[in-house]
């Protein structure tokens, strides 16, 4: 296993079996009236989040409790970094409180691996600005795995912003690392241009790929207004690539449906279709909190320090 | 040692003369003296080394005034003499900006009180580096300044650019309008050469047409008006190909590229070190390719620095907020030498004029860039070409941002000469 969880990119096939192999043993924890396990105790995992999130800082809190890990949760607002204190400083800082882990979360792109060079805990990308955020990756590919039995010859659409989105890289890397056929849906202004480099397909054409498809992954739509230069309205949008109830009838009978949350309902995914019983949405996030225990797990669990 | 010395036995590369030699060369009182001269004159054994006009460098930013926490005047002279220059362009873009001959004139002040390189301030094209109203290229013409630039930037209008290559001419047929080349609207919020790298890093890209729609836009302006136009920084395969399309045209064009485009490509991004963030961005594989070719050949003119010196903290910094830049000016020669000398890319004497003889017409330093010949100032560098060293920090500069740290260099300077003066021996600063 590696020193750290950095990217998709970084990790072997070999390396995502034997993670998700792992989260399968502490999906079952999850699932008891005590759950909790010990393999952590005594470590400190600090969830260090500079950009906003809910639930990936709340399942990575979880993940580190049900281990018996001391967590830390250290966000942007209130904090020194919203004084201006420098990445590096603050970063040396929880370092100097004993922090095992460092879960990071940031707006920047690279930062979890610049902090590689400045600290020695092990470093947790939950999220790093448009590159990458492996974590909700191999959850996602654990949800596939769990509910069609493989991953090796599935034919995946991932649907929406893809150039600004850091979980369609991530699972891009993933599932083509596993060998899933990965087709990337969207308007041409959202998809990189060079995205056939990573051994995906590209269309620009929805309907023509629900047919063919296992699984019909959707990436939430930023409708902030810088976004509006690539394509000319929300409504536009869901009229081209939305996932309707329509197009719904179009994919065979067992294709999952998935997102990574928070949904905008109504734009890249009909109201009725997010509740149907394909759609596993509710697992994704559950199963996150098994990945994330998994990693912890792997990277902090086998201690080289002798407690006695 | 100053007053009457020799340099015995060393290689003379003067492109200015058309000479490349094993030849003495005699000092006396600060210029060239001939054969004469040898009588008397202190000894310098040059066996084994290189002796070639001091080097001169058409964009280094010196940061002074209102930055000198990153570079002053002094340590930025006295890196471009470790570097072996003689002679260096100080771009526009202080606080308050180089737009007047008061700005212009307290610049070369600081730069005569420290003694170690002749400095040329470069004007600013536009009031405040603003894009709107021309700066007082008249006033700045007088106050000795050839060349112009609101470099950071282009001028965004073409109106503007059409103006100043057109007005400039009033004040004499040398001055050069230098532009940096990316289209503003298309490298916004960018950080890294568009492409795949940038794609997989997740980092916005600074898209090659950026620089080329500028290229093209500032070479008809240049044609139209019969001004004279330098290109800054040039990075791009296709901007070569518009370069030596408008040449063979007869357009007044020269151009200039750096030892880190001509070095790294955007695969030398993939540790997000910010030491490698610059403007225009690290290219592809083809485009270095090209810009090797380009210089070769003669389509680009010059090798120029962009020395971008920036403070520790600024440049420790998440990839995104790091300003971009690199330092250059102490590893530009040996960068040249490994990199495109070595391999066979460009041939010494070649590199030689790159780095110092067309770069001091360019800019009009014509006490600079040779010909190493009797009565001429003695402005000159001694190298060693085949010394090896790894670049590592401190620099002589104030800062360390350099795009070659770690790297392993062959060719080290051995000594610096202005007008005379040993301002670097034995490789170091002599003060």
């Amino acid at each position: 296993m590696h020193e750290h969880v950095l990217s998709m990119h970084d990790l072997t096939a070999d390396d995502v079996t034997r993670i998700l192999d792992t989260a399968e043993s502490f999906r079952k924890v999850g699932t008891r009236v005590i759950k909790k396990v010990p393999a952590l105790r005594g470590r400190t995992v600090v969830n260090f989040f500079l950009e906003n999130s809910t639930r990936t800082r709340i399942s990575f809190e979880l993940a580190a409790k049900r281990l018996s890990a001391d967590v830390i949760n250290f966000s942007a607002s209130g904090s020194s970094v919203s004084k201006g204190e420098s990445l590096k400083d603050t970063a040396l800082t929880l370092q100097a409180m004993g922090a095992d882990a460092i879960v990071i979360r940031h707006s920047s792109s690279g930062s979890p691996l610049q902090l590689t060079r400045w600290v020695d805990a092990h470093i947790l990308n939950a999220g790093d600005g448009t590159h990458e955020h492996p974590t909700q990756g191999l959850l996602d590919l654990y949800t596939m795995r769990e509910k069609l039995g493989r991953l090796e010859g599935l034919r995946v659409a991932i649907v929406g912003d893809v150039l600004h989105s850091r979980v369609a890289r991530s699972l891009s890397f993933g599932l083509v690392k596993m060998g899933a056929d990965v087709t990337l849906v969207g308007p041409p202004t959202l998809i990189p241009p060079d995205a056939p480099v990573w051994g995906v397909h590209v269309s620009y054409d929805i309907d023509a790929v629900l047919p063919k498809l296992d699984v019909c992954y959707l990436l939430r739509v930023q409708t902030e207004r810088q976004r509006l230069e690539f394509f000319p309205s929300v409504r536009e949008y869901a009229r081209f690539f939305g996932l309707t109830r329509r197009r719904v009838e179009l994919m065979p009978q067992d294709a999952l449906i998935m997102h990574p949350g928070p949904m905008n309902r109504g734009v890249e995914i009909d109201s009725d279709v997010a509740d149907l019983p394909s759609a596993v949405i509710e697992d994704q996030v559950t199963n996150g909190i098994a990945i994330r225990m998994a990693l912890l797990y792997l990277l902090l669990g086998a201690t080289k320090e002798d407690p006695g | 040692m100053s007053g009457r010395y020799l340099f015995a036995g060393g290689r003379v590369i003067d492109p200015a003369a058309g000479i490349d030699e094993v030849r003495d060369v005699a000092v006396a009182d600060g210029v060239i003296a001939g054969p004469e001269a040898a009588a008397g004159a202190e000894l310098i054994d040059a066996d084994g080394l290189v002796i070639a006009p001091g080097l001169a460098d058409l964009h280094a930013h010196l940061r002074e005034p209102g930055d000198e926490h990153k570079e002053t005047v002094e340590t930025g002279t006295r890196a471009a003499a470790a570097g072996g220059y003689t002679a260096v362009a100080a771009m526009a873009n202080t606080r308050p900006v180089a737009d007047n001959a008061s700005v212009v004139q307290a610049v070369r002040d600081r730069a005569a009180e420290a003694g170690l390189c002749d400095v040329f301030p470069v004007g600013a094209i536009t009031r405040g580096l603003e894009g709107e109203v021309l700066a007082e290229f008249g006033e700045m013409a007088a106050a000795g300044v050839r060349m112009f630039s609101d470099d950071g930037h282009a001028v965004p209008t073409a109106r503007v650019l059409r103006n100043a290559l057109t007005y400039i001419q009033a004040f004499g047929d040398d001055l050069v309008i230098a532009e940096h080349a990316e289209d503003a609207s298309l490298v916004e919020g960018g950080h890294m050469h568009e492409g795949v790298r940038s794609a997989s890093l997740g980092l916005a890209g600074r898209p090659a047409e950026a620089e080329e729609i500028v290229v093209a836009r500032d070479l008809a302006l240049a044609r139209a008006t019969g001004g004279r136009l330098h290109l800054c920084h040039v990075s791009t395969a296709r901007a070569v190909e518009l370069i030596r399309r408008a040449k063979a045209d007869g357009v007044r064009v020269t151009a200039e590229v750096t030892p880190h485009h001509l070095t790294f490509t955007d695969e030398d991004l993939d540790t997000y070190d910010t030491n490698r963030k610059m403007h225009p961005p690290l290219r592809s594989s083809e485009d270095r390719d090209a810009l090797r070719a380009a210089l070769a050949d003669g389509t680009i003119d010059a090798v120029a620095t962009d020395h971008a010196p920036h403070a520790i903290e600024e440049k420790e910094a998440e990839f995104d907020r790091a300003p971009p830049g690199t330092i250059g000016l102490e590893t530009a020669l040996a960068a040249i030498l490994t990199e495109l000398v070595e391999p066979g890319h460009v041939s010494l004497a070649r590199a030689i004029d790159a780095l110092s003889t067309t770069p001091a017409r360019i800019l009009g330093a014509s006490d600079h860039g040779g010909p190493i010949e009797p009565g001429r100032p003695a402005n000159l560098v001694v190298f060693d070409p085949e010394r090896e060293w790894v670049v590592e920090a401190p620099f002589v500069s104030k800062a360390r941002n350099s795009a070659f740290l770690g790297a392993r260099l062959r060719g080290a300077v051995v000594a610096t000469v202005l007008r005379g003066e040993f301002v670097v021996a034995d490789g170091k600063p002599t003060r």
